[in-house]
């Protein structure tokens, strides 16, 4: 008896607590900033695609749910022809994030990719490819690269030294 | 057998091999770089540093590099001390001081000897914190391109593209740290080798600039263990595909054929397999145009055509598998099969086969090419109609001035020291052909003439080491003092080497040829005679025919035939326009199984998707004789499939109408044709596995299976299955080490390179694991009396009005099917007609370049005059098989005009 009237008088007294519920979707929950959701391709401070179509992410991939093709513009500048993620085959793992050397692909705070067909959730480059530069800013991997791919001359990236004359000699 | 001790541990290793060698035969895994199985140790580059002792009671040792260490009795080395240990890392640490930041965007990545060396060796964190070195990089022409940030200075490029290639134009440059490998200035790399530049350099400096138009790295290739189709030779290939198009050709290693390398038209020229060109679905022409047709419609239209009573040939392919070739046979029956070459080609070719079967003489294979020390061409141009033979023969060329090293003690792996003593000294080297040829850099005699008069050469030749011939009638001074010093140069080798073919066209070459071995054989000597053909399976094919194609014209021209059958052959191409169309016009309906759309698919009523080498599995014969299996490396996603398996279909009851599978094929062949019994061995059947795994066509690495196609269908589709193999057209199977015909990639644990082929091998560089693939049909016997051939020609005399034309061959466009790829395409010669000065003078043409009008078969062919001077009076040379000349029969004559 005295039991049932102390659960009464608990449940009475939560009324007056804060609501742990949060109201989705009308109101969003707190995400980190490395909580690992959707994934986006992206830019590089000069604004052009990061992604070297290296395949390390899709390579990496338990699920095997990446895949590309690389190509290479006019100056020789290599990035994806298409790139794809089936997002009904990833697990969200993040392994692709760690394997990037481009800080290209990123897991972003977003999982509201509910689709009523599975084919829906087969995103390609032009989904996946955002404006800016995720996560992580200021790098270019083509400034710290050996090639040049008009992106600047031989010799001019960060830590180079000019090309060596190839027809000198001197010790 | 040598005594080692390796990290206290006894080996017994045989002698004469350095303890690098041993030590990756024995399974270890040491670093190295400048080391290569093929091209031996010079010690540059310093990273097989091993601790080497004096005797067991030594505990402090030094550290020596072990390419540089006889193994010798009672060596004694380590490799895990600790010493070694920091050794080799802090070496490779100075040889990557100024390597780029590149992996990602290198196409060597994740197939790199530098990577795999670098984990091997334990270092992993860069110290040097200055500048890196650059260097600018150079247009090196359609297949390499060059980032000479990349290099760490081994020194394998130039070694084997100078020394082992004879390649001039590629070189070191600079001094010390600057160090660069390249042209004097930018060009194309000449040498027909310098593909292999891209499996010799142990990083991304010299990579395949076709893969690059649509790269994927090596996890990602399905592969298959192929034979190349380029020339006669069947060296082995790995072909890669990926999303459907093949992306690279690489060496596939066989000891016995072309070991690790490959020339540039069979590594390059496989663009044609994903030409826009490609007839991908069955084919039926409505007036005028072709039509898609269903298949099962196709069969039974076709069936009804060569119903009871009608009259149907086929004409058969020297491009085309045996079991191609044979099913074609047994669908029109025995009578009613045609070679699909020319009269004159068949005929030359039988008479090779007749020679390899008959003869005493063994026919060395490529790889044994290389251990004779004399060599005599008897009338082909190695270089340009079978290069790997030309690359086999340049080390034959080594091996007299070697013997100098060998007999002060010099080991044949010491290669600084023997290229220190032998400089640029070539060993006895003679060539007869029709002009000029590249191998006439290393001769030390070279004679230009007319095929007959290279016939009386070689007969002259022979007649010098056998008395008992009949001697050459009216030779004159220059060429019997020449074949005084052939005969002479022949008999004082250990084991002289006659190289012959049938790019002239000439029987009386190929007697010659013949005749010269039969008399060394005579004399003792242990002498080979190797004879290329014309195509992969011309002597596969020719083994499968009686007739050849003109007896088919001559038949048709007698009496019209219903249904012509043309199994892979583009009659124009090879017989020419007039002949094709003798033969097309005499028939009712032609039906032709094709890779690609060409000038005899244009008149067909008929036309059935026909794989290529990378859409067929099959087996073909070499110029050797030697039956090799070739795979499929994929199912395409259309109609594309074997030759055979449509011709299968037609034969049987259309109700049934599924292929049978290949075992049944190459069973039934072996039954019908018990002299290519050994087919059969050449490779395991379909239901062989290992434990209960199927072979793997692709590394486990493979990624994106459940992403390629999701665009079209997000739910993946069952993988297709082979029942013509025992692979597995995935990742699934076993991993280990396989049967060496169904090897389809080079991979070990820490071995990501090409160089896991040491792997593979009993011993490095030695036979694979359960032997080298392949199975010769024809041994030769000592016993048998050798027969020779007493058919001297008479001497050629150049007439006043009319030249006799020949054939001239060249690597890139004398063949018809890689000619058709972008890459090769750029290195396609100008057509042109070759003279020499005095003819172009008599004939009142003077200006190279200029126009000159010549008639072959009424018809007028214009093109422009190269001047030759290495071509004999009277006779005059056309590039072979370009767009401008091909269809040309051979030898003719004509008059010219300016």
């Amino acid at each position: 008896m005295l039991s049932s009237i102390r659960t009464v008088w608990l449940v009475f007294l939560h009324m007056f607590k804060k609501r742990v519920t949060i109201e989705y979707p009308e109101k969003k929950a707190y995400l980190a900033p490395r909580w690992r959701g959707r994934i986006v391709l992206t830019r590089d401070p000069d604004h052009n695609e990061r992604c070297v179509a290296c395949y390390l992410c899709a390579a990496v991939c338990p699920t095997d749910c990446i895949s590309l093709q690389a190509t290479e513009d006019e100056n020789g500048r290599r990035k994806p022809e298409y790139f794809r993620i089936n997002f009904s085959r990833c697990i969200f793992c993040g392994l692709c994030e760690d394997a990037c050397p481009t800080y290209s692909i990123q897991l972003v705070p977003d999982f509201e990719m509910g689709e009523y067909k599975r084919q829906d959730l087969v995103y390609e480059k032009e989904d996946l490819l955002i404006d800016g530069q995720g996560k992580y800013h200021g790098y270019n991997f083509y400034r710290v690269a050996g090639v040049a791919v008009g992106v600047k001359g031989k010799g001019e990236g960060e830590n180079e030294s000019a090309p060596v004359d190839r027809k000198k000699l001197v010790p | 057998m040598a005594k080692v001790f390796i990290d206290d541990i006894e080996y017994e290793v045989p002698d004469g091999k350095n303890m690098l060698e041993v030590c990756l035969s024995l399974g270890f895994d040491l670093t190295y770089f400048c080391w290569h199985p093929a091209l031996h140790s010079i010690g540059a580059c310093r990273q097989c540093g091993v601790i080497n002792y004096k005797d067991e009671n030594d505990k402090r040792g030094r550290i020596t590099m072990a390419c540089m260490l006889p193994a010798s009795n009672g060596t004694r080395i380590s490799i895990e001390a600790k010493a070694a240990h920091d050794f080799r890392a802090g070496n490779i640490e100075s040889l990557m001081l100024n390597h780029p930041h590149d992996c990602p965007v290198c196409d060597e990545g994740g197939e790199c000897h530098l990577q795999d060396m670098t984990l091997m060796s334990g270092h992993n964190y860069r110290r040097y914190r200055f500048k890196k070195r650059t260097h600018t990089n150079q247009y090196l022409g359609p297949f390499l391109n060059h980032e000479m940030n990349r290099c760490i200075q081994c020194y394998r490029c130039v070694r084997f593209y100078k020394d082992y290639a004879g390649g001039k134009d590629l070189d070191v440059f600079a001094a010390h740290d600057d160090i660069y490998f390249g042209r004097s200035e930018d060009g194309v790399l000449e040498n027909e080798f310098s593909g292999n530049l891209v499996e010799v350099c142990p990083t991304g400096v010299f990579t395949d600039k076709t893969l690059k138009q649509h790269y994927t790295r090596k996890w990602d290739l399905t592969s298959a263990p192929s034979v190349c189709h380029g020339c006669s030779l069947g060296c082995n290939i790995l072909a890669s595909q990926r999303y459907g198009t093949i992306r690279r050709i690489l060496t596939r290693y066989n000891g016995d054929v072309n070991g690790y390398f490959l020339c540039d038209r069979g590594r390059f020229g496989y663009e044609y397999t994903n030409s826009k060109k490609r007839i991908i679905k069955a084919l039926k022409r409505v007036s005028g145009t072709y039509q898609p047709i269903e298949n099962g419609n196709a069969f039974e239209e076709v069936k009804a055509l060569m119903g009871e009573g009608k009259k149907v040939i086929g004409i058969g392919s020297p491009r085309a598998s045996l079991e191609s070739n044979f099913l074609l046979k047994e669908l029109v029956g025995e009578n009613n099969f045609y070679g699909g070459i020319s009269n004159t080609e068949g005929n030359l070719i039988k008479q090779v086969i007749d020679i390899l079967k008959k003869g005493k003489v063994k026919t060395p294979s490529l790889a044994e090419a290389k251990g004779y020390d004399a060599v005599f061409i008897v009338g082909e141009d190695v270089t340009n109609t079978a290069p790997m033979l030309a690359l086999s023969l340049r080390q034959a060329a080594k091996n007299k001035p070697n013997e100098e090293a060998f007999a002060i003690r010099i080991p044949l792996w010491n290669d600084v020291a023997i290229r220190e003593i032998v400089q640029e000294r070539t060993g006895p080297f003679f060539i007869a052909t029709v002009h000029h040829t590249k191998l006439d850099e290393i001769s030390s005699g070279s004679f230009y003439g007319h095929p007959d008069n290279i016939a009386r050469l070689g007969h002259a030749v022979a007649q010098k080491i056998n008395n008992n011939l009949p001697s050459v009638p009216d030779a004159d001074r220059e060429s019997a003092s020449l074949s005084s010093s052939i005969a002479e140069a022949l008999l004082a080798a250990k084991k002289p080497l006659i190289v012959s073919g049938t790019s002239l066209f000439s029987k009386n070459v190929i007697e010659a040829a013949a005749n010269v071995a039969y008399a060394l054989k005579e004399q003792g000597k242990d002498v080979g005679l190797i004879y290329t053909v014309p195509e992969a399976n011309s002597v596969g094919m020719t083994l499968l025919s009686e007739n050849f194609v003109d007896d088919a014209i001559a038949r048709v021209e007698k009496e019209r035939a219903d249904v012509l059958l043309i199994l892979e052959n583009d009659l124009y191409q090879r017989i020419g326009k007039k002949d094709s169309e003798a033969i097309l016009k005499r028939c009712n309906q032609v039906v032709a199984f094709e890779n690609l759309e060409n000038e005899t698919t244009n008149s067909c009523d008929y036309l059935f998707p026909a794989g290529t080498f990378a859409e067929s599995t099959g087996t073909i014969v070499n110029n050797e004789g030697r039956a090799q299996r070739f795979y499929q490396v994929h199912i395409p996603r259309n109609e594309v499939r074997s030759s055979w398996k449509w011709l299968d279909i037609l034969r049987q009851d259309l109700q049934t109408a599924e292929a049978k599978d290949f075992d049944a094929i190459v069973d039934e062949l072996i039954q019908k044709n018990p002299e290519l019994q050994k087919i059969k061995e050449t490779a395991p059947t379909a239901d062989f596995r290992i434990g209960t795994q199927k072979i793997p066509r692709s590394p486990h690495r493979f990624s994106g299976r459940t992403s390629m196609i999701a665009n079209i269908n997000v739910s993946e589709p069952k993988p297709p299955v082979d029942n013509d193999s025992p692979m597995s057209f995935t990742m699934e199977g076993y991993h280990g080490i396989q049967p060496s015909p169904d090897t389809a990639f080079y991979w070990s644990p820490a071995w990501n390179s090409v160089q896991a082929i040491n792997k593979y091998q009993i011993e490095v560089g030695g036979p694979l694991h359960d032997g080298n693939p392949g199975k010769r049909l024809f041994e030769p016997d000592e016993n048998r009396q050798a027969k020779y051939f007493n058919d001297i020609p008479s001497s050629f005399h150049p007439s006043n009005d009319e030249l006799l034309v020949l054939p001239l061959y060249h690597i890139y466009g004398s063949e018809e099917l890689t000619a058709l790829s972008h890459a090769v395409k750029e290195r396609i010669p100008q057509a042109y007609i070759a003279l020499n000065e005095n003819e172009a003078r008599r004939k009142g043409l003077n200006a190279e370049g200029g126009k000159v009008e010549f008639y072959y078969q009424d018809k007028k062919w214009e093109l422009s005059l190269k001047i030759d001077n290495s071509l004999p009076d009277g006779i005059a040379g056309l590039p072979k098989g370009l767009n401008e000349t091909s269809g040309i029969g051979y030898p003719f004559r004509t008059k010219i005009n300016s």
